[in-house]
Protein backbone atom coordinates (compact mmCIF):
# COMPACT_ATOMS: atom_id res chain seq x y z
CA UNK A 1 0.00 0.00 0.00
CA UNK A 2 2.88 2.09 -0.11
CA UNK A 3 2.50 4.81 -3.07
CA UNK A 4 5.30 6.26 -5.37
CA UNK A 5 7.57 3.81 -5.14
CA UNK A 6 10.59 3.57 -7.46
CA UNK A 7 12.69 0.35 -8.62
CA UNK A 8 15.90 1.18 -8.78
CA UNK A 9 19.34 -0.62 -9.12
CA UNK A 10 22.49 -0.37 -7.13
CA UNK A 11 24.00 2.19 -9.72
CA UNK A 12 21.36 4.76 -10.00
CA UNK A 13 21.36 5.11 -6.28
CA UNK A 14 23.39 8.10 -6.18
CA UNK A 15 22.27 9.90 -9.02
CA UNK A 16 18.34 9.46 -7.50
CA UNK A 17 18.73 10.21 -4.68
CA UNK A 18 20.51 13.43 -5.51
CA UNK A 19 17.60 14.20 -8.43
CA UNK A 20 15.44 14.16 -5.27
CA UNK A 21 17.45 16.46 -3.10
CA UNK A 22 17.35 18.97 -6.11
CA UNK A 23 13.61 18.48 -6.27
CA UNK A 24 13.50 19.98 -2.47
CA UNK A 25 13.03 16.61 -1.04
CA UNK A 26 13.53 15.51 2.96
CA UNK A 27 15.24 12.68 3.72
CA UNK A 28 13.06 10.85 6.39
CA UNK A 29 14.74 7.37 6.97
CA UNK A 30 15.79 4.22 5.54
CA UNK A 31 14.22 0.25 5.74
CA UNK A 32 15.61 -2.63 5.22
CA UNK A 33 14.07 -6.31 5.04
CA UNK A 34 16.22 -9.29 5.01
CA UNK A 35 14.23 -11.38 2.27
CA UNK A 36 16.73 -14.65 2.40
CA UNK A 37 18.73 -13.69 -0.55
CA UNK A 38 18.73 -10.06 -0.61
CA UNK A 39 17.89 -7.33 1.71
CA UNK A 40 15.05 -5.36 0.54
CA UNK A 41 15.99 -1.55 1.30
CA UNK A 42 13.56 1.42 0.82
CA UNK A 43 14.28 4.87 1.03
CA UNK A 44 12.03 7.33 2.17
CA UNK A 45 11.54 10.91 1.48
CA UNK A 46 8.99 13.68 2.07
CA UNK A 47 8.23 16.94 0.30
CA UNK A 48 5.03 18.67 1.76
CA UNK A 49 3.44 15.25 3.31
CA UNK A 50 4.05 13.25 0.25
CA UNK A 51 6.07 10.17 0.77
CA UNK A 52 8.46 9.23 -2.25
CA UNK A 53 9.86 5.97 -1.82
CA UNK A 54 13.35 4.55 -3.35
CA UNK A 55 13.42 0.55 -3.58
CA UNK A 56 16.67 -1.19 -4.16
CA UNK A 57 17.43 -5.05 -3.88
CA UNK A 58 20.78 -5.91 -2.61
CA UNK A 59 22.15 -9.34 -2.86
CA UNK A 60 23.88 -10.71 0.65
CA UNK A 61 27.45 -9.67 0.38
CA UNK A 62 27.16 -7.01 -2.21
CA UNK A 63 28.02 -3.25 -0.91
CA UNK A 64 25.19 -1.00 -0.95
CA UNK A 65 26.55 2.69 -1.93
CA UNK A 66 25.84 5.12 0.77
CA UNK A 67 24.58 8.44 0.23
CA UNK A 68 25.38 10.55 3.35
CA UNK A 69 27.52 12.52 1.37
CA UNK A 70 24.30 13.73 -0.29
CA UNK A 71 22.17 13.63 3.15
CA UNK A 72 24.52 13.31 5.71
CA UNK A 73 21.24 12.68 8.01
CA UNK A 74 21.39 8.92 6.26
CA UNK A 75 24.36 8.46 7.99
CA UNK A 76 22.99 7.28 11.31
CA UNK A 77 20.38 4.61 9.91
CA UNK A 78 23.04 3.70 7.46
CA UNK A 79 25.05 2.64 10.64
CA UNK A 80 22.38 1.17 11.93
CA UNK A 81 21.27 -1.09 8.77
CA UNK A 82 24.79 -2.26 8.77
CA UNK A 83 25.14 -3.41 12.82
CA UNK A 84 21.30 -4.63 12.88
CA UNK A 85 21.38 -6.68 9.24
CA UNK A 86 24.39 -6.83 8.48
CA UNK A 87 24.30 -4.81 5.05
CA UNK A 88 27.48 -3.42 3.92
CA UNK A 89 27.52 0.01 3.10
CA UNK A 90 30.42 1.70 1.60
CA UNK A 91 31.62 5.31 1.60
CA UNK A 92 29.39 6.23 4.38
CA UNK A 93 31.02 9.85 5.92
CA UNK A 94 31.35 8.36 9.44
CA UNK A 95 31.95 5.00 9.91
CA UNK A 96 31.29 3.26 13.35
CA UNK A 97 32.71 -0.23 12.32
CA UNK A 98 29.46 -2.00 13.56
CA UNK A 99 29.59 -0.61 16.55
CA UNK A 100 26.92 1.95 16.30
CA UNK A 101 23.93 0.69 17.91
CA UNK A 102 25.40 -2.81 19.61
CA UNK A 103 28.62 -3.20 21.88
CA UNK A 104 31.75 -5.70 21.27
CA UNK A 105 30.90 -9.30 21.75
CA UNK A 106 27.13 -8.36 20.86
CA UNK A 107 25.57 -10.97 18.35
CA UNK A 108 26.35 -9.72 14.56
CA UNK A 109 23.38 -8.27 12.70
CA UNK A 110 20.48 -9.68 15.11
CA UNK A 111 17.80 -8.63 13.07
CA UNK A 112 17.88 -10.99 10.26
CA UNK A 113 16.09 -13.91 10.17
CA UNK A 114 18.23 -16.35 10.24
CA UNK A 115 18.64 -15.06 14.05
CA UNK A 116 16.02 -16.98 15.70
CA UNK A 117 14.75 -14.08 18.56
CA UNK A 118 17.36 -13.67 20.64
CA UNK A 119 16.53 -12.18 24.46
CA UNK A 120 12.92 -13.72 24.65
CA UNK A 121 13.38 -17.52 24.65
CA UNK A 122 11.47 -19.37 27.63
CA UNK A 123 13.97 -19.62 30.70
CA UNK A 124 14.06 -23.61 31.35
CA UNK A 125 13.05 -24.17 35.08
CA UNK A 126 15.49 -25.31 37.61
CA UNK A 127 15.48 -28.72 39.14
CA UNK A 128 14.12 -27.53 42.10
CA UNK A 129 11.62 -24.95 40.86
CA UNK A 130 10.11 -27.67 38.56
CA UNK A 131 9.86 -30.25 41.72
CA UNK A 132 8.49 -27.31 43.19
CA UNK A 133 10.48 -26.50 46.12
CA UNK A 134 11.56 -23.08 45.51
CA UNK A 135 9.38 -20.62 46.82
CA UNK A 136 8.48 -17.32 44.60
CA UNK B 1 48.09 28.29 20.83
CA UNK B 2 44.72 25.91 20.18
CA UNK B 3 44.88 23.18 22.39
CA UNK B 4 42.87 19.99 21.08
CA UNK B 5 41.02 17.64 23.71
CA UNK B 6 37.93 15.33 23.33
CA UNK B 7 35.79 15.22 26.54
CA UNK B 8 32.60 12.46 26.44
CA UNK B 9 30.10 14.09 27.75
CA UNK B 10 27.56 11.34 29.31
CA UNK B 11 26.52 8.80 28.97
CA UNK B 12 25.99 9.53 32.56
CA UNK B 13 25.32 13.57 33.01
CA UNK B 14 22.98 15.19 35.50
CA UNK B 15 21.24 17.06 32.46
CA UNK B 16 20.66 13.60 30.71
CA UNK B 17 17.52 12.04 31.46
CA UNK B 18 18.67 8.63 29.79
CA UNK B 19 21.97 7.71 28.61
CA UNK B 20 23.52 8.64 25.29
CA UNK B 21 27.59 9.82 24.79
CA UNK B 22 28.83 13.01 22.70
CA UNK B 23 31.82 12.76 21.65
CA UNK B 24 33.21 16.34 22.02
CA UNK B 25 36.10 17.17 19.93
CA UNK B 26 37.56 20.97 21.85
CA UNK B 27 39.45 23.17 20.18
CA UNK B 28 40.17 25.37 23.80
CA UNK B 29 36.56 26.20 25.38
CA UNK B 30 34.81 25.44 21.74
CA UNK B 31 33.56 22.17 20.41
CA UNK B 32 34.65 21.78 16.88
CA UNK B 33 33.39 18.41 15.96
CA UNK B 34 30.68 16.46 17.66
CA UNK B 35 29.45 12.54 17.48
CA UNK B 36 27.26 10.51 19.40
CA UNK B 37 27.49 7.10 20.42
CA UNK B 38 24.27 4.93 21.71
CA UNK B 39 23.51 1.65 22.33
CA UNK B 40 23.41 1.65 26.27
CA UNK B 41 19.95 0.81 26.11
CA UNK B 42 18.91 -0.96 22.87
CA UNK B 43 16.08 -3.55 23.57
CA UNK B 44 15.53 -5.43 20.18
CA UNK B 45 11.98 -4.60 20.18
CA UNK B 46 11.68 -4.91 16.31
CA UNK B 47 13.08 -7.94 16.30
CA UNK B 48 10.55 -8.78 19.29
CA UNK B 49 7.41 -7.59 17.46
CA UNK B 50 8.21 -10.21 14.66
CA UNK B 51 8.21 -12.94 17.63
CA UNK B 52 4.27 -11.61 19.05
CA UNK B 53 1.27 -11.67 16.55
CA UNK B 54 0.12 -7.97 15.70
CA UNK B 55 -2.69 -7.72 18.36
CA UNK B 56 0.13 -7.85 20.98
CA UNK B 57 2.18 -5.41 18.93
CA UNK B 58 -0.21 -2.90 19.93
CA UNK B 59 1.08 -3.57 23.85
CA UNK B 60 4.76 -3.36 22.44
CA UNK B 61 4.67 -0.35 20.72
CA UNK B 62 3.48 1.62 23.60
CA UNK B 63 6.14 0.71 25.91
CA UNK B 64 8.69 1.74 22.89
CA UNK B 65 8.57 5.12 24.86
CA UNK B 66 7.33 6.11 28.47
CA UNK B 67 6.56 9.52 27.50
CA UNK B 68 4.45 9.72 24.33
CA UNK B 69 3.66 6.06 24.91
CA UNK B 70 0.06 6.62 23.62
CA UNK B 71 1.13 7.99 20.47
CA UNK B 72 2.94 5.47 19.82
CA UNK B 73 0.42 2.40 19.99
CA UNK B 74 -2.12 5.48 18.04
CA UNK B 75 0.47 4.88 15.33
CA UNK B 76 1.33 1.43 14.92
CA UNK B 77 -2.82 1.23 15.13
CA UNK B 78 -3.50 3.27 12.52
CA UNK B 79 -0.87 1.77 10.26
CA UNK B 80 -2.55 -1.59 11.10
CA UNK B 81 -5.72 -0.47 10.06
CA UNK B 82 -4.73 1.08 6.96
CA UNK B 83 -3.16 -2.24 6.00
CA UNK B 84 -6.87 -4.26 6.74
CA UNK B 85 -8.89 -1.62 5.59
CA UNK B 86 -10.34 -0.86 9.10
CA UNK B 87 -12.94 1.71 9.36
CA UNK B 88 -12.79 3.80 13.15
CA UNK B 89 -15.60 5.38 14.68
CA UNK B 90 -15.44 9.12 14.59
CA UNK B 91 -15.92 8.90 18.63
CA UNK B 92 -12.79 6.66 18.74
CA UNK B 93 -10.93 9.52 16.95
CA UNK B 94 -11.73 12.17 19.53
CA UNK B 95 -11.18 10.23 22.35
CA UNK B 96 -7.29 10.01 20.44
CA UNK B 97 -7.13 13.52 20.08
CA UNK B 98 -7.59 14.02 23.77
CA UNK B 99 -4.97 11.40 24.96
CA UNK B 100 -2.62 12.55 22.51
CA UNK B 101 -2.62 15.76 23.49
CA UNK B 102 -2.83 15.38 26.89
CA UNK B 103 0.19 12.95 26.32
CA UNK B 104 1.60 16.52 24.43
CA UNK B 105 1.15 18.47 27.25
CA UNK B 106 2.81 16.88 29.39
CA UNK B 107 5.74 15.68 27.59
CA UNK B 108 6.10 19.45 26.73
CA UNK B 109 5.89 20.66 30.59
CA UNK B 110 8.66 17.82 31.48
CA UNK B 111 11.05 18.53 29.24
CA UNK B 112 10.42 22.29 29.91
CA UNK B 113 11.08 21.25 33.48
CA UNK B 114 14.19 19.75 32.60
CA UNK B 115 15.40 22.51 30.95
CA UNK B 116 14.62 24.35 33.55
CA UNK B 117 16.92 22.31 35.93
CA UNK B 118 19.45 21.98 33.26
CA UNK B 119 20.47 25.84 34.12
CA UNK B 120 19.42 26.22 37.49
CA UNK B 121 16.32 27.02 37.80
CA UNK B 122 15.16 24.32 40.25
CA UNK B 123 11.84 26.58 41.57
CA UNK B 124 11.20 26.43 38.06
CA UNK B 125 11.49 22.70 37.33
CA UNK B 126 9.26 21.75 40.54
CA UNK B 127 6.06 23.92 39.56
CA UNK B 128 6.15 22.74 35.84
CA UNK B 129 6.35 19.16 36.98
CA UNK B 130 3.32 20.36 39.63
CA UNK B 131 1.51 21.53 37.13
CA UNK B 132 2.08 18.29 34.85
CA UNK B 133 0.70 15.92 37.62
CA UNK B 134 -2.53 17.64 36.92
CA UNK B 135 -2.33 16.28 33.31
CA UNK B 136 -1.15 12.74 34.75
CA UNK B 137 -4.46 12.87 37.00
CA UNK B 138 -6.08 13.42 33.78
CA UNK B 139 -4.80 10.15 32.11
CA UNK B 140 -5.53 8.43 35.40
CA UNK B 141 -8.97 9.64 35.72
CA UNK B 142 -9.97 8.68 32.34
CA UNK B 143 -7.91 5.58 31.52
CA UNK B 144 -6.85 3.90 35.47
CA UNK B 145 -2.68 4.68 34.33
CA UNK B 146 -0.71 7.80 34.77
CA UNK B 147 2.10 6.80 31.92
CA UNK B 148 1.05 3.69 29.92
CA UNK B 149 -2.40 4.18 29.06
CA UNK B 150 -3.27 0.90 27.61
CA UNK B 151 -6.77 2.18 25.80
CA UNK B 152 -5.64 2.27 21.90
CA UNK B 153 -6.88 -0.60 20.28
CA UNK B 154 -7.06 -1.66 16.68
CA UNK B 155 -10.12 -0.60 15.69
CA UNK B 156 -10.38 2.27 17.99
CA UNK B 157 -10.41 2.75 21.47
CA UNK B 158 -11.19 0.51 25.16
CA UNK B 159 -12.26 3.01 27.32
CA UNK B 160 -14.96 5.83 26.69
CA UNK B 161 -15.10 9.42 28.28
CA UNK B 162 -18.16 9.92 30.16
CA UNK B 163 -19.75 13.58 30.39
CA UNK B 164 -18.78 13.63 34.16
CA UNK B 165 -15.45 12.89 33.03
CA UNK B 166 -15.01 15.35 30.23
CA UNK B 167 -16.12 17.67 32.92
CA UNK B 168 -13.52 16.88 35.11
CA UNK B 169 -10.92 17.28 32.42
CA UNK B 170 -12.26 20.26 31.39
CA UNK B 171 -11.68 21.92 34.91
CA UNK B 172 -8.24 20.45 35.37
CA UNK B 173 -7.30 22.31 32.01
CA UNK B 174 -8.47 25.17 33.12
CA UNK B 175 -6.38 25.23 36.34
CA UNK B 176 -3.40 24.06 34.13
CA UNK B 177 -4.05 27.14 32.07
CA UNK B 178 -4.52 29.27 34.93
CA UNK B 179 -0.95 28.41 36.23
CA UNK B 180 1.02 28.63 32.79
CA UNK B 181 0.95 32.23 32.11
CA UNK B 182 3.52 32.59 35.24
CA UNK B 183 5.50 29.85 34.50
CA UNK B 184 6.02 30.70 30.82
CA UNK B 185 7.01 34.04 31.64
CA UNK B 186 9.23 32.94 33.94
CA UNK B 187 10.79 30.86 30.68
CA UNK B 188 10.58 33.40 28.09
CA UNK B 189 11.02 36.68 30.00
CA UNK B 190 13.50 36.22 32.80
CA UNK B 191 16.86 37.97 32.13
CA UNK B 192 18.83 35.39 32.76
CA UNK B 193 17.09 32.68 31.26
CA UNK B 194 17.18 34.66 27.97
CA UNK B 195 20.73 35.23 28.12
CA UNK B 196 21.35 31.27 28.61
CA UNK B 197 18.47 30.13 25.66
CA UNK B 198 18.79 33.30 23.15
CA UNK B 199 21.60 33.16 20.14
CA UNK B 200 22.45 29.43 21.58
CA UNK B 201 22.48 26.51 19.26
CA UNK B 202 21.55 28.03 16.60
CA UNK B 203 20.31 25.96 13.57
CA UNK B 204 19.36 28.11 10.10
CA UNK B 205 16.22 26.50 7.83
CA UNK B 206 18.13 25.54 5.43
CA UNK B 207 20.11 23.28 7.13
CA UNK B 208 17.27 22.33 9.43
CA UNK B 209 15.48 20.69 6.61
CA UNK B 210 19.00 18.99 4.74
CA UNK B 211 19.71 17.91 7.82
CA UNK B 212 16.02 16.45 8.36
CA UNK B 213 15.26 17.79 11.76
CA UNK B 214 11.37 17.37 12.34
CA UNK B 215 8.80 18.45 15.39
CA UNK B 216 9.81 21.33 17.52
CA UNK B 217 13.74 21.66 16.33
CA UNK B 218 12.42 22.21 12.50
CA UNK B 219 9.11 24.43 13.29
CA UNK B 220 11.72 26.77 15.56
CA UNK B 221 13.95 27.36 12.53
CA UNK B 222 10.90 28.35 10.37
CA UNK B 223 9.99 25.41 8.59
CA UNK B 224 6.15 24.76 8.35
CA UNK B 225 5.79 20.85 8.92
CA UNK B 226 3.84 19.40 11.93
CA UNK B 227 1.81 16.26 10.55
CA UNK B 228 -1.33 17.22 12.32
CA UNK B 229 -2.37 19.65 9.38
CA UNK B 230 -2.23 16.22 7.20
CA UNK B 231 -5.75 15.86 9.38
CA UNK B 232 -5.53 12.39 10.40
CA UNK B 233 -7.10 11.00 13.64
CA UNK B 234 -9.95 14.18 14.34
CA UNK B 235 -7.20 16.95 13.93
CA UNK B 236 -9.03 17.42 10.53
CA UNK B 237 -12.12 19.19 12.30
CA UNK B 238 -10.34 20.61 14.96
CA UNK B 239 -8.77 24.00 13.26
CA UNK B 240 -5.25 23.02 14.22
CA UNK B 241 -2.77 25.84 13.77
CA UNK B 242 0.70 25.41 13.46
CA UNK B 243 3.44 27.09 15.69
CA UNK B 244 6.58 28.50 14.04
CA UNK B 245 8.84 30.86 15.22
CA UNK B 246 12.33 31.36 13.03
CA UNK B 247 15.19 32.40 14.99
CA UNK B 248 16.16 28.67 15.22
CA UNK B 249 17.97 28.83 18.70
CA UNK B 250 17.20 26.91 21.75
CA UNK B 251 15.09 30.72 22.88
CA UNK B 252 12.84 29.89 19.37
CA UNK B 253 12.58 25.92 20.21
CA UNK B 254 11.25 26.71 23.47
CA UNK B 255 9.23 29.53 22.55
CA UNK B 256 7.25 26.58 20.15
CA UNK B 257 6.97 24.16 23.22
CA UNK B 258 5.73 26.77 25.50
CA UNK B 259 2.57 27.75 22.66
CA UNK B 260 2.34 24.57 21.66
CA UNK B 261 1.21 23.63 25.29
CA UNK B 262 -1.73 26.41 24.62
CA UNK B 263 -2.90 24.91 21.60
CA UNK B 264 -2.80 21.18 23.02
CA UNK B 265 -4.95 22.76 25.43
CA UNK B 266 -7.56 24.33 23.05
CA UNK B 267 -7.61 21.39 20.87
CA UNK B 268 -8.64 19.02 24.13
CA UNK B 269 -11.11 21.27 24.65
CA UNK B 270 -12.46 21.37 21.29
CA UNK B 271 -12.43 17.34 21.02
CA UNK B 272 -14.25 17.22 23.82
CA UNK B 273 -16.86 19.40 22.75
CA UNK B 274 -17.26 18.44 19.34
CA UNK B 275 -17.21 14.72 19.69
CA UNK B 276 -19.61 12.74 18.32
CA UNK B 277 -21.87 10.06 20.21
CA UNK B 278 -21.37 6.65 18.83
CA UNK B 279 -19.73 3.52 19.17
CA UNK B 280 -15.78 3.74 20.25
CA UNK B 281 -14.47 0.62 18.41
CA UNK B 282 -15.28 -1.72 15.12
CA UNK B 283 -14.66 -5.76 16.02
CA UNK B 284 -11.10 -6.36 14.01
CA UNK B 285 -11.12 -9.77 12.20
CA UNK B 286 -8.58 -11.47 10.06
CA UNK B 287 -4.34 -11.22 9.95
CA UNK B 288 -2.40 -8.11 7.74
CA UNK B 289 -2.22 -8.87 4.35
CA UNK B 290 1.12 -9.49 2.69
CA UNK B 291 1.50 -5.30 2.35
CA UNK B 292 3.22 -2.98 3.61
CA UNK B 293 2.68 0.41 4.78
CA UNK B 294 4.54 3.51 6.41
CA UNK B 295 2.17 5.08 9.45
CA UNK B 296 3.15 8.91 10.21
CA UNK B 297 2.10 10.84 13.43
CA UNK B 298 3.00 14.13 15.15
CA UNK B 299 4.41 13.08 18.42
CA UNK B 300 5.50 16.11 21.00
CA UNK B 301 9.41 15.46 19.73
CA UNK B 302 8.19 15.58 15.83
CA UNK B 303 7.10 12.94 13.25
CA UNK B 304 7.08 9.46 14.04
CA UNK B 305 7.50 6.71 11.61
CA UNK B 306 5.89 3.22 11.69
CA UNK B 307 7.48 0.99 8.86
CA UNK B 308 4.58 -2.14 8.67
CA UNK B 309 5.23 -5.25 6.64
CA UNK B 310 2.63 -8.13 6.67
CA UNK B 311 2.94 -11.65 5.70
CA UNK B 312 -0.90 -12.76 5.99
CA UNK B 313 0.06 -14.40 9.28
CA UNK B 314 -0.39 -12.92 12.52
CA UNK B 315 2.88 -12.29 12.77
CA UNK B 316 4.31 -9.17 11.06
CA UNK B 317 7.28 -9.31 8.72
CA UNK B 318 8.68 -6.79 9.81
CA UNK B 319 7.93 -3.83 11.79
CA UNK B 320 10.51 -0.62 11.82
CA UNK B 321 10.12 2.24 14.10
CA UNK B 322 12.00 5.33 13.25
CA UNK B 323 11.39 8.12 16.50
CA UNK B 324 11.65 12.01 16.16
CA UNK B 325 15.01 12.03 17.96
CA UNK B 326 16.74 10.00 15.41
CA UNK B 327 15.75 12.41 12.84
CA UNK B 328 17.04 15.02 15.09
CA UNK B 329 20.26 13.74 16.44
CA UNK B 330 22.23 15.15 13.34
CA UNK B 331 20.80 18.25 13.74
CA UNK B 332 22.28 18.13 17.13
CA UNK B 333 25.59 17.41 15.84
CA UNK B 334 25.74 20.47 13.26
CA UNK B 335 24.06 22.59 16.87
CA UNK B 336 26.95 21.29 18.95
CA UNK B 337 30.05 22.72 16.64
CA UNK B 338 30.82 25.78 16.97
CA UNK B 339 29.79 25.65 20.33
CA UNK B 340 31.58 26.69 23.95
CA UNK B 341 31.13 23.64 26.34
CA UNK B 342 28.87 25.57 28.77
CA UNK B 343 26.27 25.68 26.47
CA UNK B 344 25.96 21.58 25.63
CA UNK B 345 23.78 21.01 28.15
CA UNK B 346 21.00 23.35 27.11
CA UNK B 347 21.55 22.91 23.45
CA UNK B 348 21.48 18.81 24.07
CA UNK B 349 18.15 19.30 26.26
CA UNK B 350 16.68 21.68 23.68
CA UNK B 351 16.22 18.83 20.99
CA UNK B 352 14.05 17.09 23.83
CA UNK B 353 15.89 13.84 23.39
CA UNK B 354 14.04 10.40 23.60
CA UNK B 355 16.59 7.90 23.94
CA UNK B 356 15.07 4.49 24.87
CA UNK B 357 12.44 5.39 21.79
CA UNK B 358 15.52 6.41 19.78
CA UNK B 359 17.02 2.82 20.09
CA UNK B 360 14.00 0.95 20.81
Amino acid sequence: MLDNVSVITLDQIAAEVWLLKQDGYRFVTMTCCDEGEVHDVLYHFDKNYALKHLRVKVRKGESLPSISGIYFAALLVENEMKDLLGVSVSGMVIDFQGHFMLAEGAPKAPLNKSIPGIGIQVQEKTPAAAEGTVKS
Amino acid sequence: MNRRSTIPFGPQHPVLPEPIQLHLVMENEKIIQALPAVGYIHRGLEKIAEKKDYIQDVYLAERICGICSFMHSQNYCQGIEELMKVTVPDRAKYLRVIWAETHRIHSHLLILGLLADAFGFENLFMRLWKVREQILDIMEKTTGNRVILGVCAIGGVKRDITPELADYVLRQLESVEKQLPELCDSLLKDYSVRQRLIGVGVLPKDKAHELGAVGPVARASGLRMDLRERGYAAYGDLDFKMVTEEAGDCYARTTVRVKELYTSLELVRKAIQRMPQGPIAVPVKGTPPADEVLARIEQPRGELNFYIRGNGTRNLERFRVRTPTFANLPALLHQLTGCELADVPVIAICIDPCISCTER
